[in-house]
């Protein structure tokens, strides 16, 4: 498959799961279990990026000695529990993982 | 009743403390993309065709590990199904209009968009109040095009001692912020996390993402189930 195909298949996917409840479902069909347990998605599903992320290394490999990702992640999750900013989650884990490598 | 253009204005000053991160997210896109290997045209082409942050970092994180097409898009598919809920949580104030402002309100029903509207629709009865996620889902469209420009202009010289790529994963943890307060998303965190670090690897075609993201559903339709606290 070339890449523009791929691309235009991922916004075809990605078009319609906007699209299909907004013009074909009435919310009627839509009972309050299902919408309880498509409120856990984001949950379900970010983590599978968030974890690998950090605690795979570039060669494919499990890593949790010298990784300064592990505590960079750690400090981002704890200032972002206490200010509930997503501005500050971010900056603050990039700027202890840089002064992690950099510094220390 | 409050003209269209008041509403739309209203949706775009209500949506803007929620672009401030979307500006490195798209900038990092923009930078990772050219890394691995896409086209500048190609990198502008996601952002116009697919308009969806996770969606598009998703992508690029599976192609450059080598995943095949049909894993690429399924795993799009999976992190998007949680549109399937906007959609039907915004429907009901949809659902007078016709198909055509359905069409384009589909294109423009992004989580930044979502958050604020959504509240927003909720309160006022206006039948035009839905130009508020118009609003809302425009600005969001500029940022990220414009982001994902400068992105690709500034790949090459973004020095890649800078680690640019945590942003990635950090990005996603902001997402989470306010579900680490309650007991079951952080239990779901926890098992998806896990799966997808220990499945790395052994699970088959990369399909790590879905498999991580069933086993943190399952969990979380089983805790639901047994536990009855908010």
């Amino acid at each position: 498959m070339s890449n523009w195909t791929l691309i235009i298949y991922c916004g075809l996917i990605t078009y319609l799961t906007r699209f299909t409840m907004i013009a074909l479902i009435k919310k009627e069909m839509f009972n309050d279990r299902i919408r309880e347990i498509l409120s856990f998605v984001p949950s379900a599903i970010f983590p599978a990026i968030i974890f690998p992320a950090i605690f795979i290394n570039e060669t494919g490999l499990f890593q949790i000695e010298e990784n300064p990702k592990i505590l960079a992640a750690i400090i981002a999750m704890v200032i972002g529990i206490l200010s509930r900013s997503i501005i500050a989650t971010i900056f603050s884990g990039l700027a202890s993982y840089w002064f992690l490598i950099f510094v220390v | 009743m409050n003209s269209n253009f008041k509403i739309f204005l209203k949706g775009i000053v209500d949506v803007s403390p929620l672009m401030i991160p979307v500006v490195p997210f798209g900038l990092i896109f923009g930078v990772l993309a050219i890394d691995i290997g896409f086209t500048p045209l190609e990198t502008m082409g996601m952002s116009l065709i697919v308009f969806g942050g996770a969606s598009q970092i998703v992508l690029l994180q599976l192609f450059s590990g080598g995943a095949s097409s049909l894993v690429i898009i399924s795993s799009v598919g999976a992190v998007n199904s949680r549109h399937l809920l906007y959609g039907a949580v915004v429907s009901e104030h949809l659902s007078d209009l016709k198909l055509i402002w359905k069409i384009i309100i589909s294109y423009f029903l992004i989580d930044q968009a979502f958050a604020i509207s959504n509240e927003y629709l909720k309160k006022n009865k206006d039948r035009n109040r839905y130009f508020h996620l118009v609003g809302g889902g425009a600005t969001c469209w500029v940022i990220w095009q414009s982001t994902t420009l400068l992105g690709i202009i500034l790949g090459a010289s973004i020095p890649e001692k800078l680690g640019l790529s945590f942003a990635v994963p950090l990005t996603f943890l902001a997402l989470l912020v306010n579900d680490f307060r309650k007991f079951i998303n952080v239990i779901v965190i926890i098992i998806s996390g896990t799966v997808a670090t220990l499945g790395y690897n052994y699970i088959p075609f990369k399909a790590y993402v879905i498999v991580a993201a069933l086993a943190g559903l399952f969990t979380a339709m089983i805790l639901t189930k047994t536990i009855k606290i908010k």
